[in-house]
């Protein structure tokens, strides 16, 4: 049969900025759809409003909309393109939905445009529970009891009649946001309101709890000639009650007997039939219960997920480029399998190895925040390990989260190990981000594994498995590394533990138990991941570590290069630093090196296996890292060297265990130089340039020292941390003492990250009140050329993190002598810092002078941003000059421009803030950055971008309606200008006593008085306006540092009913313009190519 | 768990390092012919499954005996391999349908095991140099080598003898009688013909008198270990009777049919082990996911009066045959599927309505 012909044209919709539940993988599975549909020859049209993605690089796709995912706008876009067909199914419940409403609306039939992969009538099948209840009673299989509510009452009315416990989930909304466990009636009342309020239709399915039971997962795939098969099964080690996304996950799954399996993939194809998915992947979730094996049908996605990016690296088997493929006519059987390249695709995957996923959270930088589980997901990211069994891929999973610990094993090295026995049983029985360490903890002290189970309804086999890690952990007390032989030492290594771990259990340097273990014999080898058991050669170098025998990295003799990846996606580490790596592997293959990839992110287009020549999935520690070095050491060819500054932290890290002669770029002293306060202030000093006064210290004292001299106020920060980590704005000696207190204590913020010395200290800087923040992102080769590839002006001011703030390039304000400054300062600082490849300087401006804030000589956040927005491929021109080429050629080649670009349109970066997910925690941006992902707007003006960039964020900036200004003292003055630019739009205004008041007095009409929350002020309270639907936008500035309950009263209120928030004033302007722009000139698609070319 | 070290060494001289495990016999060797299964789930199933007699089962994913054993998973009254090597073998089983652990079953039927052992790079070496008789144990590794240089396969050796049931039984009470030929039949095969008829499980060693005395409307071919080219009598046997009553044959079945219709058999290098193959129906263009368990195959260039009807769409080797004119059809995997996916369990009813209809000149 084949490809399709009738169609030419393609669009594929991408799922917007990362966000908890939709991350990173849908940049792997689109890019993997674009590349596969282009490969077969049709046009490829995509929108994706994110643009650290490597799917919106304007080479991924045959033209590249980086426009907000919005209805209105892409129906433009389809006017314009006129494709053929459209395939919803690979960018997430985003795509879907938003296809759903194209469909709704008739537009996909008015262009006469054919939705391809998942029918609408599938989609809606699966989306709506409802619909689902009833397809799965006709196909016989049982869900768990259930009934639909549109209000509080009638939930309460089915709840009674199935029996507590209950779960409420929302219809029509992604990774589980609003869902709840209810024990009791008035529990039930409070999580079904909030269910009803995330749910985008009002309405809630109110269900049978099935919480404990076993939980599962399958990856089938269907072609249109209806075969079958399911790539992988994937058990939860956290039982039914945690979000899937949430849960600790095995793959294959490890304690259901062929007999309940073949049921349950029987089960799987059934549903795909009823449902009505013709082509494509699917991922169909059960619960099993434990006593008796009874097993329920939970749930379906007609599309590619999270858990098939996690199957397709857990299997090889590329689910979104074979699901592209089919939804053009392909059937399975006339598809190769890419590992073993002479079987078809038609097969199941079988594996010889155990994966273990683990996600990462991030409730450290959301005060406020409850750090508890459950079928609401939180986390931010995952990390994936390979072992030859479920303890050693376990604890290399444990050691690729990076957060201080060296695996399951710690020793007395946990915060559990303080605990008294009862409040530790607790603790294993809540799910929490650490509990596992609690089972550990349990374990320890001799629990057993009946017992570890009931509390913790884990599956006794895993409970049983971690008993086994301990009972080996125990014998490392007293064992004698020095008289194991090879047989001794695989009896821990094969287990999982790390030299690092060993070194911790039996008090030996690390170094010597490498030494002592190689000796014995004991070597890393790797092995292959090649979808069949190795019953077939596979071609495909795709390798995991482990204890045994041989080895099967194959030889080769072409110069190579190792890019170590980012880890785990976290807040202030995520996408842009894959597309960096990405973007390193892809220079260097088309420069003929052979690349070799490190990373442990299952979500990334970085460890798609066909990426890199050769991809290690791998823990990024020292260790790790070290074994896959010796091992493309030793096979023949020359290791030219390891990029390390394009990963982010995870990598610079890493690179001081690393030989520096292997360092490619920048040399590591440089990157320390820049971190390090007083060579860098030297630095600074030395090359005459402007910094806010500062100073480091170890302790309250020294702190005060410091501020001393200084003057409030400070920012205080601690060294070597992530995305403003911990990062605070002090105005006083009060909260000076509490920070620091927090900072520096045992068990402070830092306790596992290496703590607070000499060598990491608190830095304090005299923070600039309302200066403008400034990046520079550039590229300095060795002959030291210079390249400034953009410069960014901040919306939000400096006292934001950069992370956080919306920018726009090219910089809307600054004057040419400030400009001409920024450039000048840039350039000695890379020359000061020798820098061979990327550098980001950030600037604070300030009544036209230039201050210095920091510089990193890597790859900031920014770099995607800037190439999208420029057309410059950044990330590659830095990896080619960090293998020795010069800016001239490149730009003799064409590849870098004479100057710095400055593009005739603008682009804006706004970032996206995951707030909808913490019900408690204030969204008032701060120095600590929160946001997980970003979205572009482009337009021919300033406001035109700022409000694309807003739309695509999430948030429609009103045309008209009421706006509600609720304004701290300091910006009041400020505030009447913002108040009469707003009026003169033809907003009215609401305002709360104060604002109104000083605004009345103004001349400045004030139609609604607001009152604040409990203060008993006059007026209707501003959340129950804001619920109302009375205001259409907010613009709320905190006064002072601890915003008061009721501005993040007001902001939550915004969250909840998606109303614009704005709460700085910088962004309140941005938004009157954007408005004003939008008005006047209209909004205009236009694609990538369009503005590069 | 404290383990006795133990060596596995195949007749090539390849050796690994593991323990012992499961039962452990006095000589401390146990000798075999090694092949690999790359199935995640089933191991109870495989390994009592006869027609592994005479071979040593290596399980390519490294964790066996998870969900532990029960009775209603045994595909025969014992074990008939005669070893099992694993990764890691599970010593705490979690399953609501277990009666025990894999361990104690192996030592109860007295299988032996390895353990610990780079169950991935003998898998390579298999598929490197096909499917090699060895042995493995506990004894002086110097024994067990030696034991591996003098240990011999399956070629050319009648193991169906071994296996196949002594008296007739019978199951089922369907309307159309039934009769199977034993020459190592899978209990779930039984189930799966006790569903639809009177079954007849006859030894393998009936002959073709003895079989029309049964008065059957249809004849079952069943699975079983070993060499085709070894059974020549059990061809003679279908020689008198094909083309007079419909038959249904799998795997040894299949080969011993396509014999008795002019084919000729050979062996694989190392065989299919496994529940992923993919096979496709030539008449209906569908694939299907199938369990499969054979060394040997039915040469595709000497297919005699017989069709191919079915064909493994990773190495194109022959999976199943018709001969409608007479009646007959085989196919060389297992739709009964115990254990594996049930995609092929169609042909049970294609067999049912066979029988129903008799063979006529439509066929």
């Amino acid at each position: 049969m084949g490809r399709r012909d009738d169609i030419h044209t393609i669009m594929v919709i991408g799922s917007g900025p990362i966000v908890i539940g939709q991350a990173c993988e849908f940049d792997y599975s689109g890019t993997q759809a674009c590349q596969v549909l282009r490969e077969e020859g049709y046009r490829v049209v995509l929108v994706n409003s994110n643009p650290a993605t490597i799917m919106t690089d304007p080479a991924t796709a045959d033209v590249t909309y980086v426009e907000p995912l919005d209805v209105d706008v892409v129906t433009d876009i389809l006017e314009r393109e006129r494709p053929d067909a459209l395939l919803p199914t690979l960018g997430g419940q985003t795509a879907l939905n938003l296809t759903m409403a194209l469909v709704e609306r008739g537009v996909t039939a008015r262009l006469g445009v054919e939705v391809i992969g998942a029918r609408p009538e599938a989609i809606a099948t699966a989306e709506s529970r409802d619909l689902f209840k009833v397809a799965m009673a006709d196909i016989g299989l049982a869900v768990p009891e259930s009934g639909f509510a549109r209000d509080v009452d009638q939930a309460l009315t089915i709840a009674e009649s199935i029996g507590f416990p209950i779960i409420i989930r929302p219809s029509y909304i992604l990774g589980g946001a609003g869902t709840g466990i209810a024990h009791s009636a008035p529990e039930l009342v409070r999580l079904a309101a909030e269910g009803l309020s995330a749910s985008p239709i009002g309405e809630i399915l109110v269900e049978r709890s099935v919480a404990g039971w076993k939980e599962y997962e399958l990856e089938v795939m269907r072609d249109h000639a209806d075969n079958c098969v399911v790539i992988c099964s994937i058990e939860n080690v956290d039982p039914m009650g945690v979000h899937t996304g949430d849960s600790i996950t095995v793959a294959p799954a490890q304690t259901l007997s062929d007999v309940e399996y073949q049921a349950m993939r029987d089960d799987a194809f059934a549903v795909l039939r009823r449902v009505g998915v013709e082509t494509g992947g699917s991922n169909v979730q059960f619960a099993v219960d434990p006593e008796t094996g009874e097993r329920l049908v939970i749930e379906m996605n007609p599309r590619v997920s999270r858990s098939s990016a996690l199957a397709s690296k857990a299997t090889g088997f590329p689910i979104a480029k074979i699901a592209a493929r089919l939804a053009v006519g392909y059937t399975l059987d006339e598809i190769r399998n890419d590992i073993t390249r002479v079987t078809p695709a038609s097969f199941e995957p079988t594996i010889d190895y155990v994966v273990t996923k683990i996600p990462r959270w991030a409730f450290e930088k959301l005060p406020g925040s409850v750090a508890e589980l459950g079928t609401r997901m939180q986390s931010v990211g995952e990390v994936m390990a390979i072992g030859r069994n479920f303890a050693e891929s376990l604890q290399k999973a444990f050691r690729s989260l990076e957060q201080g610990r060296l695996g399951f094993a710690v020793g007395s090295d946990s915060e559990f190990a303080e605990l008294a026995d009862d409040a530790l049983w607790r603790a294993c029985a809540t799910a929490t981000p650490d509990r596992f360490f609690a089972v550990h903890e349990v374990l320890r002290r001799g629990a057993g594994v009946d017992d570890v189970a009931a509390a913790t309804r884990i599956d006794p086999w895993f409970v049983h498995q971690m008993y086994e890690i301990v009972a080996r952990e125990n014998e490392l007390s007293d064992v004698s590394l020095a008289s194991l032989d090879r047989r001794g030492w695989l009896r821990f290594k094969q287990w999982g533990f790390s030299d690092a771990q060993i070194a911790l259990l039996t008090g030996v340097d690390s170094a010597e138990v490498t030494r002592l273990r190689r000796e014995a014999g004991a070597h890393t080898v790797f092995k292959t991941v090649d979808t069949c058991a190795a019953e077939f050669e596979a071609a495909t170098p795709y390798h995991y570590s482990t204890y045994d025998d041989v080895s099967e990295v194959a030889p080769s003799s072409r110069e190579r290069v190792v890019i170590v990846g980012s880890g785990p996606n976290r807040i202030g580490q995520g996408i842009e630093f894959d597309y960096c790596c990405v973007h390193a592997s892809l220079a260097l293959r088309t420069m003929g090196y052979e690349t070799v990839m490190v990373n442990c992110n299952p979500e990334t287009v970085s460890t798609d296996y066909s990426t890199s020549d050769r991809l290690y999935f791998e823990p990024l520690t020292a260790e790790d890292l070290d074994e896959v070095i010796l091992a493309e050491s030793g096979t023949g060819g020359h290791l030219a060297g390891v990029i390390v500054s394009l990963g982010g932290q995870t990598p610079l890290k890493l690179a001081h265990s690393l030989d520096p002669s292997l360092v490619l770029g920048t040399p590591v002293a440089s990157i320390d130089a820049a971190e390090d306060r007083e060579r860098w202030s030297a630095i600074c000093t030395g090359l005459g340039l402007r910094q806010p006064p500062g100073g480091v210290a170890v302790s309250l004292e020294g702190a005060r020292e410091v501020v001393r001299r200084i003057g409030y106020p400070v920012l205080v920060r601690p060294s070597y941390v992530l995305g403003g980590r911990a990062m605070e704005i002090v105005d006083d000696d009060a909260t000076l003492s509490r920070v620091m207190t927090n900072l520096t204590g045992a068990h402070g913020a830092l306790a596992r990250e290496g703590g607070v010395s000499a060598t990491r200290p608190i830095l304090l800087d005299r923070f600039l009140d309302d200066a403008v923040e400034v990046d520079v992102d550039a590229v300095r080769d060795s002959s030291g050329d210079l390249f400034i590839a953009g410069v960014m002006e901040h919306v939000e001011e400096a006292g934001v993190h950069s992370g956080d703030s919306a920018c726009a390039l090219p910089p809307p304000t600054l004057s040419a002598p400030v400009l001409a400054t920024l450039e000048s300062y840039t350039r000695s600082i890379a020359d000061a810092l020798e820098v061979v490849g990327l550098i980001n300087v950030q600037y604070a401006v300030k009544d036209e002078e230039v201050y210095v804030l920091e510089a990193n000589p890597r790859a900031s956040r920014t770099v995607p941003f800037v190439a999208k927005a420029t057309g410059v491929a950044v990330a590659q021109v830095a990896v080619r000059v960090m293998m020795g080429q010069t800016l001239a050629r490149m730009r003799e080649e064409g590849l870098v421009p004479p100057g710095t670009p400055r593009p005739d349109y603008v682009s804006v970066k706004e970032a996206v803030l995951p707030f909808s997910r913490f019900p408690g925690v204030d969204t008032v941006l701060g120095p600590e950055m929160r946001s997980t992902g970003e979205v572009m707007g482009v337009g021919e003006s300033f406001g035109i971008a700022f409000a694309k960039a807003q739309l695509a964020a999430g948030t429609r900036l009103p045309d008209r309606g009421q706006v509600f200004l609720s304004l701290a003292d300091r910006d009041k003055v400020a505030g009447l200008v913002l108040a009469r630019q707003l009026a003169e739009l033809g907003f009215t205004l609401a305002a709360t006593l104060g604002t109104a008041g000083y605004l009345r007095a103004h001349d400045v009409p004030v139609a609604t008085l607001l009152g604040k929350i409990g203060v008993g002020e006059p007026g209707v309270d501003a959340v129950h306006a804001i619920a109302s639907g009375e205001i259409q936008m907010v613009i709320n500035t905190p006064s002072g540092k601890g915003a008061h309950a009721d501005g993040a009263a007001i902001r939550g209120a915004c969250v909840t009913y998606g109303v614009a928030c704005l709460t700085t004033m910088a962004a309140g302007f941005a938004a009157a313009r954007g408005i004003d722009d939008s008005r006047a000139q209209g909004w205009r698609v236009v694609s990538l190519q369009e503005l590069h070319g | 768990m404290n383990r006795v070290p133990a060596t596995l060494v195949l007749s090539d001289g390849a050796q690994f390092e593991g323990y012992a495990a499961g039962f452990l016999p006095r000589s401390g060797v146990t000798t075999g012919e090694f092949v690999f299964n790359t199935a995640l789930s089933g191991y109870q199933e495989t390994i009592t499954d006869p027609s592994y007699a005479g071979q040593i089962i290596a399980f390519t994913y490294p964790h066996i005996g998870n969900y532990g054993v029960t009775p209603l998973d045994e595909e025969a009254g014992r074990p008939w391999c005669s070893g099992v090597v694993v990764r890691e073998l599970s010593d705490l089983p979690s399953n609501w349908r277990s009666v025990g652990p894999l361990e104690g079953f192996l030592v109860q039927h007295r299988v032996p095991a390895i353990v610990g052992i780079d169950t991935r790079r003998l898998t390579r070496h298999l598929r490197r140099y096909g499917a090699l008789p060895g042995a493995f144990g506990h004894a002086d590794p110097a024994a067990v080598a030696a034991a591996a240089r003098v240990a011999v396969g399956t070629d050319g050796t009648d193991l169906v003898s071994q296996v196949t049931t002594r008296e007739t039984y019978q199951r089922g009470d369907g309307s159309r009688h039934v009769v199977a030929l034993d020459y190592g039949i899978k209990t779930t095969m039984v189930h799966q013909l006790a569903r639809r008829f009177r079954v007849s499980v006859v030894p393998a060693t009936m002959d073709a008198d003895a079989i029309r005395a049964l008065a059957p409307d249809g004849l079952f071919l069943s699975n079983g270990p070993g060499d085709p080219g070894a059974l020549d009598a059990q061809v003679q046997v279908l020689d008198d009777l094909v083309g007079t009553l419909p038959i249904f044959g799998i795997c040894l079945g299949h080969q011993l049919l396509a014999r008795s219709l002019g084919a000729t058999t050979y062996k694989l290098p190392f065989g299919h082990h496994g529940s992923n193959h993919p096979v496709k129906d030539l008449m209906t263009g569908r694939v299907e996911i199938t369990a499969q368990n054979h060394n040997y195959a039915v040469a595709a260039d000497s297919l005699g009066r017989s069709e191919v009807s079915h064909v493994n769409l990773n190495d194109g080797v022959v999976e199943g045959l018709t001969a409608t004119a007479l009646g007959c059809f085989s196919v060389q995997y297992h739709p009964e599927a115990g254990p594996g996916p049930h995609d092929a369990r169609y042909l049970f009813d294609r067999f049912e309505a066979l029988v129903n209809d008799g063979i006529t000149e439509s066929h």
